[in-house]
Parts: structure tokens; sequence; C-alpha cells
């Protein structure tokens, strides 16, 4: 009896074309994305149809959301600035180290009495630190007033443009809040802002 | 695909030397687990979902004499109440009973759209446009909020304000149980 032999192939695949493929779309994934930064307050934004892309520049923000208020303003220049203006204006002085690690904050949401001792801490202790939030009202003295004016100030001082503010508002947050928040916008004459909305279909 | 031809050029006279030639053909496997590597830690590194900004332009409150009178019967009133529901009515308040009504396509993008006709038709022009007032009780959400805002957008209603809520509105939400 003759055995039938079945000839033996080669496992080894050509791997050439996944390769390809893997390489496309790590491609992809490098141009278009960025990088995820570390949000102190995480919210979950509401969906709209609207499609402008948010800017990078030049722009400030508020998020709004478990009943916390952060702020945060871009470029480490502006930052600086506006910690120093602050500083003066609430009699606290802050050491050139200090305006450093500011400077290197996207958003923060401490008051300013406490801000000098969270800045102290080290990156480890501050990610532990709950940050309470900065303190709002609706009158012309709150902090979080302040902070928007010394932003602007600091802004239109250094790049000579016209800052833009958005709101970044957690879909849960009682609207109250939120208003709060447009009415200091709106006592600085701030009356064009954007509201930060992921993309959702109709 | 990736391989050279690295068959010889026929037979040479004479047997020269000629050093072995080794398959051009490399492992490419470790090269692609590294690729999906890469990809795996760009996926969870980074945000592909650009975030979407709003542009809303509000009233200054600044100045006192930029106030336009808004003629009631071309008013749509809209009342944000808890849990995603709201209710809304045309015309001056009182005049005809509040419709509780929901979001999304059969809601209140419905109603705004009809009601637009309706008072387009019944006003003569060239000013027939609806005007609404969107106004958000003390228990709703930024999220109904800014879906307001939105289907105003979706409908292309130009003419909206956000004004505050009044006392007796605020009554009229807690009577029809959305506050």
């Amino acid at each position: 009896m003759a055995r039938i032999k079945i000839p033996r192939k080669s496992t080894a695949i050509d791997m050439t074309a996944m390769c390809d493929v893997a390489f496309l779309l790590l491609t992809f994934f490098i141009l278009t994305a960025k990088l995820k930064q570390e949000e102190p307050l995480p919210v979950d934004t509401p969906g709209s149809t609207t499609k402008q892309l948010f800017p990078d520049v030049d722009v400030a923000t508020v998020t709004v959301g478990h009943g916390k208020v952060f702020f945060g303003v871009e470029g480490q220049d502006i930052r600086r600035e506006a910690l120093t203006a602050m500083g003066t204006k609430y009699n606290i002085t802050f050491t050139p180290e200090e305006a450093t690690k500011f400077a290197l904050l996207p958003t923060f949401g401490v008051p300013i009495a406490s801000l000098k001792q969270y800045l102290g801490l080290s990156i480890e202790d501050r990610k532990k630190f709950a940050q309470p939030g900065i303190p709002v009202d609706t009158t012309n003295t709150s902090e979080l007033f302040n902070w928007i004016h010394e932003a602007r100030v600091a802004d239109a001082g250094l790049r000579n443009k016209a800052l833009r503010f958005a709101i970044k508002g957690d879909s849960h947050q009682e609207y109250p809040d939120v208003k709060k928040v447009i009415d200091i916008f709106q006592k600085q004459a701030i009356n064009k802002f954007s509201l930060i909305t992921s993309l959702k279909t109709q | 695909m990736a391989e050279l031809d690295t068959s010889g050029g026929g037979k040479h006279k004479g047997g020269k030397i000629r050093s072995k030639k080794a398959s051009t053909r490399i492992d490419l496997t470790a090269m692609v687990d590294l690729a999906f590597l890469l990809i795996t830690f760009f996926i969870m590194a980074t945000t592909l979902a650009k975030p979407k900004a709003m542009d809303t332009f509000w009233p200054d409150k600044t100045k006192k004499d930029v106030q336009l009178p808004v003629p009631e019967t071309r008013t749509m009133t809209i009342l944000l109440g808890s849990g995603d529901q709201l209710e809304w009515w045309v015309g001056p308040a009182g005049a005809t009973p509040p419709t509780k009504d929901n979001f999304g396509k059969n809601g209140i993008r419905k109603a705004l759209i009809e009601n637009g006709k309706k008072i387009e038709a019944t006003h003569a022009g060239p000013d027939n446009y609806m005007i609404v007032l969107v106004k958000a009780g003390d228990k709703s959400t930024y999220k109904d909020f800014v879906a307001i805002l939105d289907e105003l957008n979706i409908t292309g209603i130009q003419s909206r304000a956000v004004v505050d809520i009044t006392p007796a509105e605020t009554a009229l939400l807690k009577k029809d149980g959305l506050d």
C-alpha cells in the first residue's frame, strides 16, 4: 500500500503586506492624534451637531463640573503674567519657581489663598490633592472674575490679541451653576464665547 | 514582493569561486509586532475626537439702550425643566396652555419648525419671523441647555434669546412636575 504523500508546505507567511498595513495605520495615528492632556476635573461634555473645531491658541477655558469651577488659559507666558497680576491684587508674592510651576498647569481649581501651598507639593502629591475649585460668586470681586480679567490683560499685553473664552461644562451640571460663569463673562463684556461640545449626529 | 531575484545569471565558464548567496528574505514578524505595539500605544494615549466649539453670542449687558421691544404674538417661549423635558407656548404667557415636550427629532424640533411656519403665515411681512425665548429652569441641566441651542442651530432660527426665568415660570414648571 502506497501512502499518498501530502507535500509539506512552509508555514512561513509573507508578512510584507501586514507590515505595510501596520505602518500605514501607525502613520495615520501619529499624524491625526493629539496627546491626551491630563484633566484635573474630568467632565462629560454634551453632544451637539456643531462641527467647528476648538482653537488651540489664545483661548481660556472655564471648566464647570461636579459643582466646581476650574480655570485654564493657553500659553505659559500668559499664565505666568496672570499669576503675577493676581499676586499683586491679593498681596501674595510668588517666587520664580512657583511661577514656573504654575505656568505648566493647563487648568487648576485652587483658591488663590491656598495656591502657594498647592504649588509647593510634589507632582505625585498634587495628583492626590482634591482641588476645591475656584470660588465663584456674582460680585465683581470674585476670584474667577479676577482670573479672567488678568488673563485678558496678560494676553492683550503679550500677544496683542483678544483672548477667546470657552465654557466646558459637564452634561449633568445644573444650569444655574453655568449661568454664574456666563454672568461673570457678561459683566466683563465678553459677549461671544464658545461652549465646548463633542460631536453627535442629528 | 520583498525578495530580490537571487538566482545567478547563468553559468560562467570556468569554475569561479563564488560566495554563497544567502536569501534576502527577512523575517518581518518582529517588525509587525513592533508596529502594532506602537499603534496600540497611540490609540491609548491620544484623543481622536477633537472637541468642538459652539459659538454663542449674548446681548451686551453693560449697555441699557439696546433692548428691542419684542412683539409677543411672534414669540415662542421654551422652559427647560428637569429630566430632559421642556414646556413651550406661543404668544403671551397664559394665552395658550403650555405644551410638554421632549428633545429630539419629533419633539421640540418639530414644534420649532411648525410654529415658525405658523407665525410666518399669520403675520404680515417683512418682519414676520419667529422669536424664540429660552428660559432654563433651576433644575435643568447644562446638557439640555446645549441641546436646545443646538436645535435652534439645526432649525436655523437666528432670532433667539436666553432669558432669566421668572418666579411665575418656575412655579409653572413645579406645577407640571418638571422641577
